[in-house]
């Protein structure tokens, strides 16, 4: 087992167009370090150049938005589901 | 602004068209897709107000409603607008929905004469209607045709029950935080809104505020407006109502100056929330009699109360 990861669109160009990975349990701190060793060049879209999240990027794990959680110190255990979205509109 | 997204669906080769909505949008891209000759689905949380869902199936859209908020609705949607080939409203024609609601700002100025106002108060949701708004009076501008430029404050309301973007415009705050909604200005409920950052740039490079109201507030906004305009709003006008009444209080507008109120939705569409809070029918039998006794009572003769 591993934790899911759910790649929205417009970064599949770094995942070869995988619309899932498999990354290994940790933080969402780890989470982005791994996904950038394992798809180089997908950090930047991710986070800014402190390092922090992009405030238009949420992150969910098991439906829930990390903001709500630990934030980035959030820990992701195998099984479960982490959701990657860019903020969208509505009304 | 469906209208506009709407001709770009069609534009791009679209046949199918969705959205994620707290109601509203759902009945405009309902309406418009059953005239354009669209297949629709419609994303809604799963309680909004009768009136709203009404107003979407009665056009034959598919209503999907969502065992979640807003929010959750909104993320199924990014999920499923990367997996089927829709036309989603707010998402991959984001940018013409949005632009779309530029006229709201155009139509202001036109209706004021060619002129700007002070001060304009926008109910904000996902937070995009405030800062179109804000870049339609400018465009206006640039073509010159506003007399007297634009030099409009930008005010954003919401509900006390979901209020990221007030909260973060009047604790001076860079980011603002997500809340979970929970108010009655269901159509205003997004607690996590896509565009907070710009609707938070615009109230402040225009020199605006903000500010968030109690549920009680938001009913005696909707009653104010309708006992004093004739107008009857649905719970985001109260809100809307509400707020610019504390911000006058608050000093900020000058007698002479004028103040635009968006008014942004029917109160039709959300009766549940005003049952029982707007007065009273009086029952009477079919004679004069019973009229006249009914006059006499003490709550009709003080007559028409605000
Ligand atoms: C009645 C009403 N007013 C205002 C808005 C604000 O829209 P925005 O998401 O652009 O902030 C909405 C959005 O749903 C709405 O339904």
């Amino acid at each position: 087992m591993a934790v899911n990861v759910l790649v929205p669109t417009p970064l599949r160009k770094f995942t070869n167009n995988q619309d899932t990975v498999l990354v290994a349990p940790g933080t969402i701190v780890s989470l982005v370090a791994e996904l950038e060793q394992q798809f180089p060049g997908i950090n930047k879209s991710l986070t800014d150049d402190s390092g922090e999240l992009r405030r238009f990027i949420n992150v969910y794990v098991n439906e829930e938005d990390i903001r709500f959680l630990e934030g980035k110190n959030t820990p992701i255990k195998d099984g479960d589901s982490v959701s990657i979205i860019p903020a969208i509109a509505g009304g | 602004m469906v209208a506009c997204a709407l001709t770009k669906a069609r534009e791009f080769g679209y046949d199918t068209v969705a959205c994620a909505s707290t109601g509203n949008l759902a009945n405009s891209v309902a309406a418009h897709s059953a005239e354009g000759g669209f297949r629709a689905y419609i994303f809604i949380p799963h309680d909004l107000e009768q009136g709203k869902v009404l107003g979407t199936l009665l056009y034959g859209a598919n209503v999907l409603s969502v065992n979640g908020n807003y929010d959750e609705v909104n993320r199924l949607c990014a999920e499923a607008g990367d997996k089927y080939g829709w036309a989603f409203v707010n998402i991959n024609l984001r940018p013409f929905y949005g632009d779309g609601s530029k006229s709201f700002g155009y139509e202001i100025a036109e209706q004021l004469g060619w002129k700007a106002p002070d001060h304009v108060i926008v109910p904000c949701a996902g937070g995009s209607l405030i800062s179109k708004i804000y870049k339609g009076l400018n465009e206006f501008d640039r073509l010159g045709l506003i007399d007297g430029g634009v030099s409009t404050k930008m005010y954003a309301a919401q509900a006390k029950g979901c209020s990221p973007i007030t909260t973060a415009i009047k604790t001076n705050a860079e980011v603002f935080r997500p809340q979970k909604p929970n108010t009655i200005a269901k159509s205003i409920a997004i607690g996590n809104p896509a565009d907070g950052y710009m609707a938070m740039d615009t109230v402040r490079k225009s020199g605006g505020w903000a500010d968030d109201v109690t549920e009680e507030e938001i009913i005696d906004g909707i009653r104010l407006l309708g006992r004093t305009e004739g107008i009857f709003t649905e719970t985001a006008g109260g809100v809307t109502v509400s707020v610019a009444k504390k911000l006058a209080a608050q000093g900020r507008f000058k007698p002479d100056e004028i103040v635009v109120i968006a008014i942004t939705g029917n109160g039709l569409k959300t009766q549940e929330a005003v049952v029982g809070k707007l007065g009273e029918t009086f029952g009477i039998q079919p004679n004069l009699a019973s009229l006249e006794a009914a006059l006499n009572t003490e709550k009709l003769l003080a007559g028409v109360g605000v």
